[in-house]
């Protein structure tokens, strides 16, 4: 028993376990979701979230200690960001050809993310840092980190929020869209990867390369325009 | 597959070095993605260079997401409290902003005259 617990003082201290352990949790959630035939409920990020946070609790650790460990991960957000300049460009023809359609559902889809989810928040009696965390929700995790942490939130809260919308929007937009009887792939992507980043733009390659393609346009564009839109509106509505 | 990745860096890098000097209130990856776009259109024969390393990368898109969002851990007080307002939120606004630029790119497209190609075989056999 005190070989396991030198063993464990060891691990804890060691950035390789928790760097495994969020390998392991994501490739057991991924089996999970395949195996229950794809289904969005069964979201990876969201389970493997579940699972590392029962592990952190059951283990007592603390978040920056886990975190030690899974920056390496985290760190390949940036070059992801960059990457996906990749299917923009395989898409770039197609991408000029629908240009005023993409500019039009930019524009109405940040605004109405940014503004309803304040709005509701707001009356629904969320106040504080908690509303501010809100505003930049729907934007790609490092970029609406950045921008919470400039108007007064809390960078690590807005993290939850925008892997919660994601959730949210993987799950809902191919039942939302079939309710709305939406059948063009990019209309159907685009909005996705404005509404729900790169959750939502994994989630809709799943479904369609085209709507990949244009949810990936989607989140890159609104990366850009949230980080404009959301000090200038909280300026306005605060 | 080396330069590859050392290129994706060096967009990256480039970004946060233009963001910052400039004031930008854009994220330095957001620029790094803007100056490899150009750099592919510039000079093709970088794309075939980069594209396996980053479709690869892409691929597993869903992983990166995972180490910011056990970060929730820090917040089970705070949605305890405020979790309904918060979840109503974030579900509706997500659902209005997917329904409503959705309509929007649709019905702009229509107003265009595009005839779309894109229609292959339905949209409800997911």
């Amino acid at each position: 028993m005190s070989d396991f617990l030198e063993i464990w003082s060891y691990l804890a201290e060691n950035q390789l376990l928790w760097l495994s352990g969020t390998l392991a949790a994501y490739v057991l959630a991924d089996k999970l979701f395949r195996t229950a035939g794809r289904t969005p409920y069964l979201n990876p990020v969201l389970i493997s979230v579940l699972i590392l946070a029962c592990l952190l609790w059951l283990t007592d650790t603390s978040f920056p200690v886990y975190f030690e460990g899974a920056q390496f991960i985290h760190f390949m957000l940036g070059p992801a960001t960059v990457a996906l300049a990749v299917p923009l460009f395989i898409n770039f023809a197609r991408v000029r050809k629908s240009l005023l359609p993409i500019l039009a559902a930019l524009f109405a889809g940040s605004l109405t993310a940014i503004i309803s989810a304040v709005g509701i928040a707001w009356a629904l009696g969320i106040s504080g840092e908690s509303l501010l965390s809100l505003a930049p929700k729907s934007a790609t995790a490092p970029v609406a980190m950045g921008i919470s942490d400039s108007i007064g939130g809390s960078p690590t809260l807005t993290a939850v929020l925008v892997l919660l919308t994601g959730v949210i929007g993987a799950v809902a937009a191919t039942p939302l869209l079939n309710l709305l009887r939406i059948k063009d792939w990019r209309a159907r992507g685009f909005a996705t990867g404005v509404a729900a980043h790169g959750i939502g733009t994994a989630r809709a390659f799943q479904v369609n390369d085209t709507a990949g393609a244009f949810a990936a346009v989607g989140m890159g564009l609104n990366a850009l325009l949230t980080a404009l839109l959301v000090p200038l509106l909280i300026a306005l509505m605060l | 597959m080396i330069l590859a990745v050392l290129l994706l860096l060096i967009c990256q890098l480039i970004g946060e070095v233009i963001a910052r000097m400039l004031g930008l209130p854009l994220p330095g990856p957001v620029l790094g993605l803007a100056l490899l776009l150009i750099l592919f259109i510039v000079h093709k024969p970088i794309f075939a260079r980069v594209q396996p390393t980053a479709q690869g990368l892409l691929q597993h898109l869903s992983l990166l997401f995972v180490p910011a969002g056990v970060g929730i851990v820090g917040h089970v007080d705070r949605l305890g409290t405020e979790g309904f307002g918060i979840l109503m939120a974030l579900i509706l606004s997500t659902l209005l902003a997917i329904a409503i630029g959705a309509l929007v790119f649709a019905g702009v497209s229509k107003l265009c005259g595009d005839t779309e190609e894109n229609l292959e075989k339905g949209a409800n056999n997911e």
